[in-house]
């Protein structure tokens, strides 16, 4: 079966694997030359996003578009025909009257194609890896959108679950491309629906009071409730704010009645560029707000401070185990619920 | 002589839809077994369902004294060639010898590559550029190389040509002639099955209407032509399957092991096509015959 399997597949996973060969050669060449421009701007302290080249920045985001859509492409166009195809082609009845059981039949095709698929993932995902290093150090931001869950180990997590998805939307459907449609779609929803609502929680955030400096950038905005003021959480190396809250003891925000007394002159609104009432925001170390704007500040920091909630970077591996994790589980649960199907539904 | 399928009040059901209800037979081994019957009537349900690509909604079948698809020895002693005969197109007739022996413990090489050489069969060529009588004998040989002890081939020649059709049985007889193996053939052509099978089996809506060695059902019916007379007043031991008649003449075909001793008649055998017509036609007509009497009862 493992032969079969492996004769089907080849030549797919021969052209992928090609593919990863030659992006693994345009990396080998030009990783050193980022090392080299990290080297140089660390000796001043000004390492970030512009100490490398505009090229460099393009390829980066080049190889992080790669990897987003890698787990998908493989859900799509490796998982979803892998049982899909045998159905619309009538091949399953052929597979399923020789001399190896349903279950080993598909056991086989999941692992086998499983497997390269994880592997082509991680492959992809050890690739960027090495070669970002030197930009991921200057940028300082493990946790952000475009780093998460384009390094180390989470894309094989993704691969899985997409693999996986597709095998099961193939066996339910019998049909190849609405299978991959919904793959698609089912992926994409499931991986936003993760780094929305599941993956800040992963782990309870931790808690930090600070004064309210406007130091990070801090403004005011007119809602139809009254004013708000909101406070941009202080830069974290490679940790990941999730809130920041200007509170006073009792964790109440400043009320209406205290901005009308404290700040009038902003709670009654401020004619903006088009006439209506402007939101106020100024970034420190920008330009010099005015003067009402600081005194606001100046009373808002005497009787409220900020709370802040966060990851500290520490937890970053910690937080790459759980969400790898949290998808190979899922890719479990839709494999034994492809073997269920073909055992019991499929007859 | 023990049976190679063994079917009890089998039933297959999909959705609110009934394939296959109350189906019961024993067909013996050795034999090439004809299942003959009009579209729909619950062939193919059945030999799915012996193959175990389907398994019952009700009732039990068993094949070579075991559950279908079991277990891996089971599936080794059972070759199917399936409807439509499917390959798979991207594989060559070499892959598919590979695969065959890669998934079946009992494969003999010998028989396959003689086989194929004997067709003349390219085997580079990809599965997918073989004609449908090609394709058809590429998926016998995968069945018949397993070395079998039971072969079910489901409407093999259905979608084939009458000269590969006609080529495909013949080297089908070939083989089972060679191997001694039984062999279960479905087919809604008695032409088809005529030239092949030594048992028959006609299955009209779910229900065996006639089973029995060929030689056998050909040697108990015949048809008597005489005098315009009422069935009904036959001799107790001459089972009515079809009448018809003119003003003057009756044609009555019946079912009898004792010799026809009325000299008013006159008696001819009856070929295998027309007895299948008649028994299905007996089927049909029942079947419409049924429907106001329930009607009337509720």
């Amino acid at each position: 079966m493992i032969w079969l399997t492996w004769r089907q597949f080849r030549s797919q996973a021969a052209v992928v694997f090609g593919v990863l060969a030659a992006i693994a050669v345009v990396l080998a060449v030009t990783g050193p030359h980022l090392v080299h421009l990290y080297d140089a701007c660390k000796v001043t302290h000004s390492c970030n996003q512009g100490s490398f080249t505009h090229t460099d920045n393009r390829l980066q985001i080049g190889l992080q578009t790669l990897l987003v859509v890698a787990p998908a492409l493989i859900g799509i166009f490796w998982g979803a025909p892998l049982i899909a195809r045998e159905f619309e082609t009538g091949t399953f009845r052929l597979g399923w009257t020789q001399s190896v059981t349903r279950r080993r039949w598909l056991a086989v095709k999941l692992g086998v194609v499983g497997l390269v698929s994880v592997a082509v993932a991680g492959l992809l995902s050890l690739m960027v890896t090495w070669w970002s290093s030197p930009i991921d150090t200057a940028n300082a931001d493990r946790f952000g959108n475009a780093m998460f869950g384009l390094r180390d180990i989470t894309p094989m997590g993704y691969a899985a679950f997409a693999f996986a998805l597709g095998v099961t939307t193939g066996v339910l459907m019998r049909r190849t491309l609405p299978a991959m449609a919904s793959t698609l779609v089912v992926f994409v929803a499931a991986r936003l629906a993760e780094s929305v609502w599941v993956r800040p929680y992963l782990m309870p955030p931790l808690r930090h009071a600070m004064a309210v400096t406007g130091a990070n950038g801090i403004g005011f905005s007119l809602t139809p409730t009254g004013l708000q003021v909101i406070a941009n959480p202080p830069n974290i190396p490679n940790g990941w704010a999730i809130s920041s809250d200007i509170v006073n003891n009792a964790g109440q925000a400043p009320s209406a009645a205290f901005f009308k007394s404290a700040c009038p002159s902003i709670a009654n609104g401020i004619p903006g560029p088009g006439g209506g009432a402007a939101s106020l925001r100024v970034k420190a170390p920008g330009g010099q707000p005015p003067q009402a704007f600081q005194d606001c500040v100046a009373k808002v920091a005497a009787k409220y401070h900020e709370v802040v909630t966060y990851q500290p970077a520490s937890r970053f591996w910690a937080f790459q185990g759980i969400e790898t994790a949290i998808f190979v589980v899922l890719a479990l649960l839709l494999a034994g619920l492809c073997f269920w199907w073909v055992r019991h539904r499929l007859a | 002589m023990s049976a190679v399928i063994d079917a009890a009040g089998l039933g297959k059901r999909y959705g609110r839809k009934w394939a296959l209800t109350e189906c019961t037979l024993e067909i013996p081994s050795g034999h090439v077994v004809g299942l003959v019957g009009p579209n729909g009537a619950g062939k193919s349900t059945l030999l799915n369902l012996a193959v175990g690509l389907l398994s019952p909604t009700a009732g039990t079948i068993n094949v070579l004294g075991e559950e279908p698809a079991s277990s891996p020895e089971q599936l080794g002693r059972v070759g199917f060639v399936a409807q439509d005969t499917p390959t798979f197109s991207a594989l060559s007739v070499a892959d598919h010898l590979r695969l065959g022996a890669h998934l079946n413990p009992t494969w003999d090489h010998t028989v396959a590559e003689a086989r194929i050489d004997q067709l003349g069969l390219d085997p580079n060529q990809k599965a997918g550029k073989l004609s449908g009588g090609q394709q058809a004998q590429l998926a016998l040989t995968l069945a018949v190389a397993k070395r079998p002890q039971l072969l079910i081939l489901d409407e093999p020649v259905a979608s084939l040509d009458p000269l590969a059709r006609r080529e495909f049985l013949q080297i089908l007889m070939e083989t089972v002639a060679e191997d001694a193996v039984s062999v279960v053939l479905s087919s809604h052509l008695v032409a088809d099955l005529e030239r092949v099978c030594d048992y028959l089996i006609v299955l009209v809506a779910s229900r065996v209407q006639l089973a029995g060695p060929v030689e056998e059902l050909l040697a108990q019916h015949h048809r008597l032509i005489g005098e315009r007379r009422d069935p009904a007043t036959l001799p107790s031991n001459q089972e009515v399957i079809e009448s018809s008649h003119t003003e003057r003449q009756s044609t009555i075909l019946i079912r009898t092991t004792d010799p026809i001793l009325d000299p008013a008649w006159t008696v001819e055998e009856v070929g295998l096509e027309d007895l299948v017509l008649a028994y299905m036609g007996q089927a049909a007509s029942l079947a419409r015959q049924a429907r106001p009497t329930l009607g009337l009862l509720t």
